[in-house]
């Protein structure tokens, strides 16, 4: 089946006046087609100047996450026959636009960077794999499958009002490694996400599971995050 | 125009499995810089889903001889048999190192890595499937290349992301090193080296149907080209068997591996006629053939152009836990859920086995001789070693990367002391910049999508499974009229920041260089072999063409020559699964 859709572009070109408006193009799509597709068509076909980050096309690089009719969403990942006729896309918010649907995802990248987003084990290692059963293996799965594309930090209430606020993405990559029966660095990586810009900032508010395109029930990980704090010794706020 | 000049030890092109893993053997010893024109988590290396092979044995019996053999029988025997021994054995060690980096293996009971079928692997030369592939559920590419990229940023190694490189500077045979394009802000960024490393990917996004990324195109490649220096076995490229249909996305070999089954419009599971001893696992080209005899011969399904692939059988808690994402890709893709609908499935362009000629330490070959570009090194899917001949079996290519990554690595490392600092000179760097502008300025009736388009079209209909003289001829002469009109293409961004118009513009004009010579490569060997099916030529021929071809360009156009294949154990034999 094929249809009509309006798309309303938010549109920021730096070095126009003014450098904000919103543009519509009308596209033909078929059933199968995503709104990434769409842009593609409109890039191609009516204004070469549209500009979105892009690579996979199926959901898995985390490139090409944007705010579709008010939610963050993978556009690669988003059906058009999914969505009503107008189709309102706009960057994600909260971050500094560099041009049109591309926003610069450097903050976000640097709270990353604070959780010691690595696996630290000193103790050499053995001849083989280090063992871990499947079970512990279980409890980093839903974790290890975060692509970064920001959707979620970038629908954070919190993260809105104060930008020194870590994030879910963030927290859960912490989570990713304290949880990781091989990893040793449980009281650094514990002291990097107890501060004041940390775990207790999350106030469960669960937009973020609403929006991750993985569909990671992040508030729950942060959750356990917490309990993991309380059981070491790390109290609310002022470590 | 304002120019950033950089410099580092080593400059690294691609942040794949392949740049990631020769920086972590690079920052030992030096400074190292790595440019890509994503960020490195995104790169496509991501995207791999079924697994890395390595004879660990921890689900069964498995020796990495028997590894060597499944590969160079694989490869239709013109892998070099030396490289591909040294992947085989070195995938032992290179993978318990990755799990030591930190990558999330799923796991035996024993809590060993735990391992699966898949395509061509088998146990004692052929005898019948055994588990190889080591994964991490069906995201093992995310997870290895999310382990490397941390261990990078572990380790202190600079990352550049969003940088374009426009131009690999090589002068009296050396390297000099690269120019590139700051994407968020238009700003051109020259960066000498000692060393610098290839490892940017592949480039199926010639072809209209692939399960590559927008970013898999390949302009390093052509830019070596464009230098003089060769390129290699470049007719070779294999279709994937299962790309979801009327999309290309792919669904991992490892599907099969864990017990689906293809079947035709009739019903029958009809790989059963095509390889009777290891059926759906036989190797990619092979099954891709299959699947279109059977279309060809009126056996799609309902009579259409594709064939399906059946989980229906497989337990739900296995597709669950071992195939998660395909089977989400399927829900939301294709609407249909692989427990309770087969799922309908077509080849896609999936990987280039030719590429920059690379001996086993990764440098670059300028020639058949041996001879090599000084302080130049490629590795992962744009280089071809050749450890998988006319025909790449699925994971090897992982392992390639991360076997091969870190070869380069350690071969770079152990020359820095003695090479010295590349300069980039003025003359090369304004030139550059003019074409640049000359692009962005030029004025003409064609788009950068039509001609994209055109040559997608055309390869996919001329140059893909099944390949005859006649359509490779036309072939050719078409890509040389795009090629032509590229000439007089317009583009309507003009601005600095971000401008993917340009980029893209660039890119295709790389993308017909390649298309060029993947078909002239095609066009003149005139055989069969793994993935280049010539109907007018359906046999094998050792007698002639049992060499590896070299694609250089001269003043004549694109020219020929071969590279003798390294034959050290195994002997040429017919191919029969
Ligand atoms: C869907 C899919 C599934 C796969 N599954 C498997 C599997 O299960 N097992 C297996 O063994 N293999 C698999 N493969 C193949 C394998 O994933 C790839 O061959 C491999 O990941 C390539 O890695 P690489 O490091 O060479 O390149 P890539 O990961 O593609 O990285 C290329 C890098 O180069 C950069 N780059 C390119 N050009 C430029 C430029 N001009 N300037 C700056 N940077 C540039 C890119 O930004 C990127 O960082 C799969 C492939 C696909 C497409
Ligand atoms: S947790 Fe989900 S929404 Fe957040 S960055 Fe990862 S994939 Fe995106
Ligand atoms: S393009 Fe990769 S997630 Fe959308």
């Amino acid at each position: 089946m094929i249809k009509y859709y309006t798309f309303k572009i938010k549109r920021y070109l730096p070095n126009e006046t003014p450098k904000t408006r919103w543009d519509e193009f009308r596209v033909k799509l078929n059933n199968m087609e995503r709104v990434l597709d769409g842009l593609i068509k409109i890039k191609e076909t009516m204004d070469g100047t549209l500009t979105f980050r892009k690579s996979c096309a199926h959901g898995v690089c985390g490139s090409c996450a944007m705010k579709i009719n008010g939610k963050n969403r993978l556009a690669c990942q988003t059906l058009v026959k999914d969505l009503p006729e107008i189709i309102e896309i706009e960057p994600l918010p909260s971050l500094p636009v560099i041009k049109d649907l591309v926003v610069d995802m450097t903050l976000f990248f640097q709270k990353n960077d604070k959780v010691l987003p690595y696996l630290i084990n000193e103790e050499p290692p053995p001849q083989r794999e280090r063992i871990q059963s499947p079970q512990d293996q279980h409890k980093i799965l839903e974790s290890i499958t975060c692509i970064m594309c920001g959707s979620c930090t970038t629908s954070c209430p919190v993260f809105w009002s104060d930008k020194e606020y870590l994030g879910p993405s963030a927290l859960l990559k912490a989570y990713r490694f304290l949880f990781d029966t091989r990893d040793k660095a449980t009281e650094q990586r514990l002291k990097a996400i107890t501060g004041q810009d940390g775990i207790w900032r999350c106030h469960s508010i669960f937009n973020c599971v609403e929006v991750c395109p993985k569909e990671i029930d992040i508030t729950k990980h942060i959750l356990k995050l917490k309990r993991l704090a309380i059981k070491k010794g790390f109290k609310g706020g002022q470590e | 125009m304002e120019i950033n000049k950089h410099y580092f030890d080593t400059i690294i092109i691609g942040s794949g499995l392949a740049g990631c893993r020769a920086a972590i053997e690079c920052i030992e010893n030096g400074t190292v810089g790595v440019l890509s024109k994503l960020y490195p988590t995104r790169s496509h290396s991501t995207a791999a889903q079924g697994g890395i092979g390595a004879a660990l044995g921890n689900e069964e019996e498995d020796s990495p001889e028997w590894h060597t053999y499944d590969t160079v029988k694989g490869s239709d025997f013109l892998g070099d048999q030396d490289a591909i021994e040294i992947m085989c054995y070195d995938a032992i060690p290179t993978i318990i190192e990755l799990e030591h980096m930190g990558v999330p293996f799923s796991r035996t009971v024993e809590g060993k890595i735990a391992q699966r079928r898949f395509g061509g692997h088998t146990r004692d030369f052929g005898k019948a499937p055994v588990r190889r592939a080591c994964y991490s559920a069906d995201r093992t590419g995310h997870a290895v290349l999310f382990a490397l990229y941390e261990q990078c940023q572990l380790r202190g190694v600079r990352f550049f992301q969003e940088f374009q490189v426009i131009d690999i500077v090589i002068e009296n045979q050396a390297i000099q090193g690269v120019i590139a394009i700051n994407i968020k802000d238009g700003s051109i960024h020259v960066f000498e080296a000692k060393i610098v490393i290839i490892a940017s990917g592949g480039y199926g996004k010639i072809f209209k149907v692939t399960s590559n990324a927008y970013a898999s195109t390949g302009e390093c490649l052509s830019m070596l080209f464009r230098q003089g220096l060769p390129l290699e076995d470049m007719e070779f490229f294999q279709f994937h068997p299962t790309g979801l249909y009327g999309l290309g996305i792919l669904i991992t070999e490892g599907a099969r591996g864990e017990g689906g089954i293809l079947i035709n419009g009739k019903g029958e599971r009809f790989m059963e006629r095509y390889a009777p001893t290891i059926k759906d696992l036989a190797p990619r080209d092979m099954v891709s053939r299959a699947i279109l005899s059977e279309i060809r011969e009126g056996r799609g399904i309902d009579g259409q152009d594709y064939v399906y692939l059946d989980l229906r059988h497989v337990d739900k808690k296995i597709l669950h836990e071992r195939l998660p994402e395909i089977t989400t890709f399927c829900k939301i893709y294709m609407g249909i859920d692989p427990s309770e609908a087969p799922i309908p499935v077509v080849p896609t362009a999936h990987y280039a086995m030719g590429g920059i000629p690379t001996d086993i330490d990764g440098r670059v070959l300028r020639d058949v001789d041996g001879s090599f570009v000084q302080g130049l090194f490629a590795a992962g899917e744009c280089a071809c070693v050749s450890v998988h001949g006319a025909n790449r079996l699925g994971c090897n290519s992982l392992l390639d990367t991360v076997v091969f990554g870190r070869r380069a690595g350690k071969a770079a490392s152990s020359i820095l002391k003695s090479s010295t600092k590349g300069k980039v000179k003025k003359e090369r760097l304004a030139l550059i910049i003019e074409c640049l502008e000359m692009l962005k300025n030029n004025k003409g009736k064609e788009t950068v999508a039509s001609i994209r388009k055109e040559l997608q079209q055309a390869m996919m209909d001329k140059c893909s499974v099944f390949r005859t003289e006649e359509e490779l001829k036309l072939l050719v002469d078409e890509i040389k009229t795009l090629k032509e009109r590229y000439k007089e293409i317009e583009i309507t961004d003009k601005s600095k920041t971000f401008n993917t118009d340009l980029l893209e513009a660039i890119e295709l004009g790389h993308m017909l260089t390649l298309a060029e010579v993947i078909a002239s490569s095609a066009l003149q060997r005139t055989e069969s072999r793994g993935a280049h099916y010539r109907e007018d030529y359906p046999k094998r021929d050792d007698e002639n063409w049992m060499k590896h071809t070299l694609a250089f360009q001269t003043e004549k156009g694109i020219t020929f020559k071969y590279k003798p294949v390294k034959i050290t154990r195994f002997k040429p034999e017919e191919r029969k699964y």
